[in-house]
């Protein structure tokens, strides 16, 4: 036992085995308490089909916290992305690459925007991505002018709805086969290419980042460029599941996302990370509203008893951190 | 007639309104180790950031090998072979060892995908034979922060070694060493010469300075006002030069 907890596997996915350990805590206590509910297949399905609305942005968003940054804006960049896709579906008649095309482009463009005014112009990423927050989402209630737009006529049966939302098998939806993949290789991308290493450098130490030859303005603003194509690209996915648009659309994201994030073990201050835990965050916040419910509780306790869990979660990676300086 | 290596003529640097480099000439010839010294606020740091690529003079001209350059970026001067090794901040805290020693040039396929094996493999050559690291405690995957600020120097000095540059910079190489760390540093900047690799560096400590250094190249206030071979000039002439300096602003030069 000794041996296994000094071993070389364990000593560096403290993090990850702690996240871990607290989703199987979790879910067992689910399955005890609701065996009525847990036992059954309805309730994954439900899971599989609503986490990766927000789990997407989570996985893209570990990439920015992980550099000391944070992006409050992609509630509203998933409205305006969501709206351009729905009014360009409409109007050509369901060409879904225009629309598709355009969508995440307008979601890379109000990345691009955050990432300028955090290196270029030097504001710090928390205030400048409130500011485009509220931008954003007033333009989507500008344009749309406050009412929704269908598009079940142009996308229900079609084959991108297939491949975006469908059940595999009947069974799986879609969307979390799309979201397990694109973990996979967000995962990749994070440990093994070039940018994730950058990323973990300039979220470490700005400045040794730099003199070591890394371009840190760079890094940033692809890091938030990514966030507003997966922004985007989880919009669209949920415009495919409601086939409706609607103005308050991504509105709900901000918290659970975020919370999934630091619950999965991403430090607040930067230069580490890891996706898995991200993965895990979204599993454990995605299932506490059900499961909390399901448990007998009322819907009261959802808010509190997720609170708790982002609050203990923290704490603990903080003095996992502490022990190691 | 020594090689010349690297040449500042006529540099000039502002930040803002501030006037950190007035005019600054130097050379550095092959083999040779110059010592920049001065107080807090010569421009020493700044100088040697020029020469790294990671400031930009407002003007003057840079020759490397007796060809201008414009050292536009790290990467950049890394290129041409000059190696930087930042006290303290030359490496990244939480990342582990084989990242760092890579970090900014890392070893990748076309893809940029990382290749790991090689990193870690090369980063284990570079901790046993250029630095010498016989304790188990330290391997490629160990984490920066658990390294005493002799270690962390080593490092970093193998990896300006591993990278075969021409001409190393050195910020403070001394710092906060211990006096047996301090002793092993000089050894390697002394080592240097016998591969006819040249070295600048900055300390504040002309007792280390002098036995490493074969010149002397004194600023104040951004400019260079004293410059003395180490045959011309001893230890105790230097360090009353230097307190000369400190309280009349003004190096008096005579015979």
């Amino acid at each position: 036992m000794n041996n296994l907890l000094n071993s070389y596997f364990v000593k560096t996915h403290k993090l990850e085995i702690s996240i871990t350990i607290i989703a199987v805590v979790l879910f067992l206590i689910y399955f005890l308490g609701a065996p009525h509910v847990f036992t059954r297949f309805p309730i994954y399905r439900a899971f599989m089909q609503s986490m990766p609305f927000f789990g997407i942005i989570a996985i893209s968003a570990t990439f920015v916290v992980t550099l000391g940054e944070i992006d409050l804006s992609f509630p509203s960049i998933v409205g305006i992305t969501s709206l351009i896709f729905g009014i360009i579906m409409t109007s050509t008649d369901g060409n879904f690459f225009i629309a598709f095309i355009l969508a995440t482009s307008l979601g890379m463009f109000a990345g691009l925007v955050n990432g300028l005014l955090v290196t270029k112009i030097g504001i710090p990423s928390i205030v400048a991505t409130i500011g485009t927050l509220f931008f954003w989402r007033g333009l989507v209630n500008v344009i749309s002018q406050g009412s929704g737009i269908a598009i079940v006529d142009v996308a229900d049966g079609t084959w991108h709805h297939m491949i975006f939302v469908e059940k595999l098998f009947g069974k799986i939806p879609m969307q979390f086969i799309w979201f397990i993949v694109l973990t996979g290789l967000m995962q990749w991308v994070y440990r093994y290419h070039k940018f994730g290493n950058h990323i973990h450098f300039v979220g470490d130490n700005k400045a040794s980042a730099q003199m070591m030859g890394i371009n840190v303005d760079n890094v940033k603003i692809i890091a938030f460029v990514q966030l507003g194509f997966f922004s985007a690209l989880a919009g669209i996915f949920t415009m495919y599941e409601m086939l409706y648009f609607w103005p308050t659309q991504g509105e709900g994201l901000m918290l659970t996302t975020l919370a999934a994030v630091f619950v999965g073990g991403t430090s607040v201050f930067g230069g580490k990370g890891t996706i898995f835990g991200t993965f895990i965050g979204v599993l454990i916040i995605g299932s506490l509203e059900s499961g909390i419910v399901a448990l007998g509780l009322s819907g009261f306790y959802v808010k509190f008893i997720n609170g708790l869990m982002i609050t203990v979660a923290v704490t603990v990676y903080a003095l996992i951190q502490r022990r190691k300086n | 007639m020594a090689e010349e290596l690297l040449k500042l003529q006529n540099i000039y640097k502002n930040f803002g309104n501030v006037k950190v480099l007035k005019d600054v000439n130097i050379k550095i010839n092959k083999g040779e180790v110059v010592a920049l010294i001065g107080d807090n606020g010569a421009g020493k740091s700044t100088l040697i950031k020029v020469i790294t690529g990671v400031h930009s003079p407002n003007s003057g001209k840079v020759f490397f090998k007796e060809k201008e350059v414009q050292i536009k970026s790290v990467a950049q001067s890394r290129k041409m072979g000059i190696e930087a090794v930042y006290q303290e901040r030359a490496l990244c805290d939480q990342q582990e060892l084989y990242r760092n020693i890579f970090a900014g040039r890392e070893i990748t396929n076309s893809f940029g995908f990382l290749d790991i094996k090689k990193q870690r493999k090369e980063a284990e050559k570079i901790l046993r034979d250029y630095i010498g690291f016989t304790s188990k405690a330290i391997t490629v995957d160990s984490q920066v922060m658990g390294l005493s600020g002799g270690e962390k120097q080593g490092v970093a000095f193998g990896r300006s070694l591993y990278f075969n540059s021409d001409l190393i910079v050195l910020d403070e190489p001394t710092m906060g060493l211990s006096i047996q760390e301090t002793e092993k540093v000089l050894n390697f900047v002394k080592g240097l010469k016998n591969e006819n690799k040249s070295a600048i560096f900055i300390d504040h400590n002309i007792i280390h300075v002098y036995g490493a250094a074969d010149r002397f190249i004194i600023l104040d206030r951004g400019e260079v006002v004293g410059e003395f071979n180490k045959e011309d000039i001893s230890r105790e002439e230097l360090v009353q030069k230097m307190i000369q300096l400190h309280e009349s602003g003004k190096i008096k030069v005579e015979d």
